[in-house]
């Protein structure tokens, strides 16, 4: 039990009407792995992303969160749904999700964004969460921002306390969609050193990204998805410096 | 000194009526404006049928021809229904219409149809983001609507709220058709019986003027609470 893998997926496809986005991706992962999901965009990466967290429905497809796999059942109009929202709740509270576009609430100070979840879904008495989202502001150097509302912010200081926000469900996995996509570039390095200090802690992290450096020093395993299936997978010094794929190759290659 | 002839005391009673059939209505009407938002928005296409019904009916029919139609007729209904369980059950079942509650019921179904439209916009206008992020950590779906959902889209809502809100203050004073002793009420009488229309009616005027302006100020203040986070021009 001590170590089970803390997310598996198995053969997921992902079709949206027509067009499938996923067709047949399997992935696991130990603890303390740092998986980067790269590709071009529309190759599916932030797809599977959403589909580990249940923000999408995978069309088939096994996830099995800590040994927990995720129910499924089929509805009147024959689509695939979660068969236990109550599941789907605990899950998603071990898989706790960085977005593109930070979605801090709006109507909330930082301190207020971070302790929400904790306490009304982690039941974490008040106290112990204010002091917990204390103590993750400070880990990515936004304390004093502690009574901000996101709008009062800039790019890069809304996205760490996004993670810290993250950070405070003490999640199972991490889960990055394009962390640093939408930030000016001044502010993409501090956004990365804090994802790389969790990295070095030891957090198992999934991080969709388009940041080929970050991707190359930080993680364990790399995946390229080309048009819904890996293309290209194994350690960075094998993705990078000795893919087999002729799409890895062109991928890498630079193109002006 | 403005001499009211001694109606003084009736105009006062009448102007409590207006306001608590303006409170009354505005909460009936804030409910059915979030079912019937709440409704358009659903999955289910009987509940937005329903919804569609509701809101294209009421916004199509006078407000004077819904009063009349529902203090009337709504009281030959109550007599026949009253009439039938006699006759099939023997139970002694009947229900007089008073006008005030006439009144509440009229007034809240119309502007239930047009807080309906408010809301719909308003939750249109929250960022689907903002509700993905609850998912994503795990909220229920009545905690995402109440501590998310419902403070973003007030905020989007209060502008067509207030607006709602006023049109329903000067809408109260056609209850006076139906036989309520509200504040025009006693002004149309006090008027006739004294031959003095300004006298009795331009104090009427202004006590709507000053509730109108009262809450628009405090709509403003509810406002700039709820736009807290919101960074504005830019």
């Amino acid at each position: 039990m001590a170590d089970q893998a803390p997310l598996i997926c198995r053969d997921i496809h992902k079709t949206f009407d027509k067009l499938e986005v996923l067709k047949g991706i399997s992935l696991e992962t130990r603890k303390g792995d740092v998986v980067s999901l790269i590709g071009s965009s529309g190759s599916g990466k932030s797809t599977l992303l959403r589909c580990i967290n249940l923000l999408e429905t995978p069309t088939s497809g096994d996830i099995i969160v800590h040994g927990d796999p995720i129910k499924f059942t089929t509805n009147r109009r024959g689509e695939r749904i979660p068969a236990d929202n109550k599941q789907v709740e605990l899950i998603r509270a071990k898989l706790s999700m960085v977005f593109q576009s930070f979605n801090l609430w709006s109507h909330m100070t930082v301190l207020e964004n971070i302790v929400e979840a904790p306490i009304h879904v982690l039941k974490v008495p008040k106290k112990e969460a204010i002091e917990r989202a204390e103590a993750y502001l400070n880990k990515v150097g936004i304390y004093e921002r502690k009574d901000y509302y996101p709008a009062q912010m800039s790019g890069g200081q809304q996205q760490r306390a996004a993670i810290a926000r993250a950070l405070a469900m003490e999640p199972e996995v991490m889960l990055f969609d394009e962390p640093t996509s939408a930030l000016d570039p001044e502010l993409v390095g501090e956004v990365l050193k804090v994802m790389q200090s969790l990295a070095e802690e030891g957090r198992t992290m999934i991080v969709v990204t388009h940041e080929m450096a970050f991707a190359r020093d930080v993680s364990s395993q790399v995946l390229f998805l080309h048009q819904g299936v890996i293309e290209e997978q194994g350690t960075p010094e094998k993705v990078f410096d000795h893919p087999d794929s002729e799409r890895m190759k062109q991928f890498l290659t630079p193109n002006f | 000194m403005l001499d009211l002839k001694g109606y003084g005391p009736a105009l006062m009673d009448g102007a409590i009526v207006t306001i608590e059939l303006a409170f009354l209505s505005l909460a009936l009407s804030v409910a059915l404006g979030l079912i019937g938002a709440s409704a358009k928005l659903s999955q289910s296409r009987v509940a937005k049928g329903i919804a569609t019904t509701y809101t294209t009916l009421i916004r199509g029919v006078p407000d004077l021809v819904m009063m009349l139609l529902f203090y009337y007729g709504g009281q030959v209904a109550v007599n026949m229904l009253s009439d039938y369980i006699w006759e099939t059950y023997e139970i002694d079942f009947f229900f007089q219409f008073d006008p005030f509650i006439s009144g509440v019921v009229t007034i809240g179904l119309i502007f239930g149809a047009y807080m309906t439209e408010t809301f719909r916009g308003a939750f249109l206008a929250v960022e689907t983001g903002q509700i993905e992020a609850a998912r994503a950590y795990g909220f229920t779906r009545f905690h995402t609507f109440r501590r998310i959902m419902l403070p973003q889209m007030l905020r989007h809502a209060l502008p067509g709220l207030g607006n709602n809100w006023q049109v329903l203050l000067k809408t109260t004073a056609l209850v006076s058709i139906i036989g309520l002793t509200d504040m025009v009420r006693v002004a149309e009488e006090a008027a006739k019986a004294e031959r003095m229309p300004f006298h009795f009616f331009i104090p009427v005027a202004f006590v709507y003027l000053a509730l109108t302006a009262g809450s628009e100020l405090f709509i403003k203040w509810l406002d700039k609470r709820a736009n807290v986070g919101v960074v504005q021009g830019g």
